[in-house]
């Protein structure tokens, strides 16, 4: 297991810069996520970390050695592609092997090795069959298969689940973090999901335009985005947003409604008369003879809870229920917002306050 | 229960009779010069002059097919046509794995190591196979002739692999790309280099490809008649070359059941290509889609 770390590294492809002076550090046997929508840049940085784009300037050093110049295969890593990139005209375990077999490993040491990584992901009776003999699900189990073989010290996941379907992804997903328990090894995994990001990371990176937004723990991320971008595209069932200002007295004000901030550790102070947004995750609201009112709209069942929707302030806003909450499309309900849960963001800019 | 309705759609339409007749009358249109070929290699001269183009031999006569191959005339020497064979065979066989050889390596350098102005390279190669083969000939006898490559197997093989360029490289350039760039990541973190990424990965994905390729050249090797006349030297004459001589050689009579046999035994090497590999030749153009 190795630490990462970037150094004002920049990205180019022609005249365009795709990544900007930017700076990373990962420790040693993190497990570390870059989460963004498409085009947001989180593979090219993968790629520049495993040598295979290269940077217009600034370091890359992995295990505090610097590897900017050097091939992937002399940065002590290994790689899984989305797309699995398995060798078709050869077998799991030509396909396994091929990485030691160019680096001129002694057989013996080789054969060793492939068993011990195909017991390790259970699949050690798929090992004479070629790639097109298998599943999807297996095919991606080989490709990380031929990464553990390397014994890397860093391992790149390049949205190693996004073509498998919903239930493959989420086994897989389990088996990954399973191997990270045991290896040990550093892990930099990239992808749009957010599950996948909260469930796996010790540490995420929402990235968005080739700039990082929030750098910090999937409880971070989630319970405290640091702006509006992050607030919405982590979550599911997604956050609601209701726009407003703040009022004289330093709560929040919206029509009719208002809110108590008492509660709300402000990240900078906002004056009063500031347009913001208030955010809330459907789960925090709750339900209070007291509160503000409003008359649900819609209910979604989910199975193991149930969303209902009303609106406050012209604004959608969803809650999140018990399943079994006997709740209909024109029931008056009361709810609040405590607090401690908001996020507030700046309107103008997103920032969180 | 849902019952169809309606009348059952008719198997035999119009359109199929067309179709069918389409198809007919042009596999005899295609297929008749060849029948003229093998009946009248197999008449007797008697039976050729009565002049019944289509009539079916009196008697199967392989008479012709031996003179053909052994002692036909051409000019002074009447030894058939059997060295020609042999001729083209040894420019076909280098001429066949140098050129296919080259164009794989241009075609899998330029989608998976995408050199500086390849593209440009690429389009400039295209443009170059749509020159007509005339213009270049002069040139090239002249730069021969000061290499000293006139008139050698070594300057004929050279020529066919220039021509077979563009076409062999468009055809693996294609393939290749067709291929997801990942894979040459892959093989590229476990460190294998252009060789050995290209020996072991990439050219065994191309076995389709290179089936498509070796028809393609072998029958325009083989067929080439120009190129050899001018480049091969009198040592290395095609066997085209050869069954033009023999046909144009008259001493006395045209010998028509002669000249048909070593026309046909001319054309046996394309037609033998394409009766045993047309499968595989429709299954390499259609194998665009090589998944992992």
């Amino acid at each position: 297991m190795s630490n990462v770390s970037l150094r004002d590294v920049e990205i180019r492809y022609g005249a365009s810069q795709v990544l900007d002076r930017l700076d990373l550090d990962i420790g040693a046997g993190e497990f570390f996520v870059l989460l963004g929508p498409s085009g947001c840049g989180k593979s090219t940085l993968l790629n520049a970390i495993a040598g295979l784009t290269e940077v217009a300037s600034g370091t890359i050093s992995i295990g505090g050695r610097n590897v900017t110049w050097e091939e992937p295969k002399d940065r002590g890593i290994a790689m899984v592609f989305q797309s699995y990139a398995l060798y078709p005209t050869m077998s799991v375990r030509g396909n396994m092997s091929f990485g030691l077999r160019v680096a001129g490993m002694a057989k013996a040491e080789i054969a060793a090795r492939v068993e011990k990584a195909a017991g390790l992901l259970r699949m050690t009776e798929l090992l004479d069959r070629k790639p097109s003999q298998l599943s999807g699900g297996q095919r991606q189990r080989v490709a990380i298969g031929r990464a553990l073989v390397r014994d890397a010290g860093v391992f790149l996941f390049d949205e190693p689940l996004s073509s498998l379907d919903a239930q493959l992804r989420a086994e897989l997903r389990v088996e990954i973090k399973h191997l990270h328990h045991r290896l040990g090894a550093t892990m930099i995994y990239v992808t749009h999901d957010q599950i996948e990001a909260l469930t796996l990371a010790d540490r995420i990176a929402v990235m968005r335009d080739r700039k990082i937004q929030q750098l910090g723990t999937p409880q971070d991320v989630y319970q405290r985005p640091a702006n509006r971008f992050v607030a919405t595209f982590v979550g599911s069932p997604a956050m609601s947003f209701v726009k407003g200002r703040i009022g004289e007295d330093g709560s929040f004000v919206a029509g009719d409604i208002r809110v108590d901030l008492s509660a709300y550790a402000f990240a900078t102070r906002p004056v009063p008369g500031q347009p913001v947004e208030l955010g809330i995750r459907p789960e925090h609201v709750a339900r209070a003879e007291t509160g503000l009112a409003g008359v649900i709209e819609m209910v979604e069942p989910m199975g193991a809870d149930l969303l209902a929707w009303t609106r406050l302030a012209e604004a959608p806003v969803s809650i999140r229920l018990a399943a079994e909450t006997r709740i209909a499309v024109g029931d008056r309900v009361r709810i609040e917002l405590p607090g401690r849960h908001l996020s507030l963001f700046d309107l103008a800019s997103g920032a969180r306050l | 229960m849902i019952t169809p309705y309606g009348r059952r759609p008719r198997r035999l339409t119009p359109q199929r009779i067309g179709l069918y007749a389409f198809l007919l009358i042009t596999a005899a249109f295609f297929l008749t010069p060849l029948y003229v070929m093998v009946v009248t290699s197999l008449k007797t001269m008697p039976e050729i002059r009565a002049g019944n183009l289509l009539g079916l031999p009196a008697s199967l006569n392989f008479e012709a097919w031996g003179n053909a191959r052994s002692r036909a005339c051409t000019g002074l020497s009447c030894n058939g046509i059997q060295l020609g064979f042999w001729n083209s065979v040894r420019i076909l066989i280098p001429s066949l794995v140098v050129s296919i050889g080259v164009g794989a390596v241009t075609g899998y350098t330029l989608s998976f190591w995408r050199p500086r102005g390849g593209t440009l390279l690429f389009g400039l190669l295209i443009a170059i196979a749509f020159v007509p083969y005339q213009v270049f000939i002069y040139p090239l006898v002249r730069i021969y002739s000061q290499v000293g490559l006139n008139n050698s197997l070594a300057g004929i093989v050279l020529v066919h692999t220039m021509f077979g360029l563009p076409t062999m490289t468009l055809l693996f350039r294609n393939h290749f790309a067709a291929l997801p760039i990942e894979l040459s990541k892959a093989a590229r973190v476990d460190g294998a280099g252009f060789w050995r990424s290209f020996g072991e990965i990439m050219l065994p994905m191309a076995v389709p490809i290179i089936v498509v390729a070796m028809i393609l050249q072998v029958t325009g090797i083989w067929n080439d008649f120009i190129l050899g006349l001018v480049f091969a030297g009198r040592e290395n004459l095609p066997m085209t070359v050869q069954l033009n001589n023999i046909v144009n050689t008259t001493t006395g009579e045209r010998t028509y059941d002669v000249d048909m046999a070593a026309t046909l035994l001319t054309a046996l090497v394309p037609l033998a290509v394409y009766f045993i590999s047309g499968r595989w030749f429709v299954r390499g153009i259609a194998a665009g889609a090589v998944k992992g």
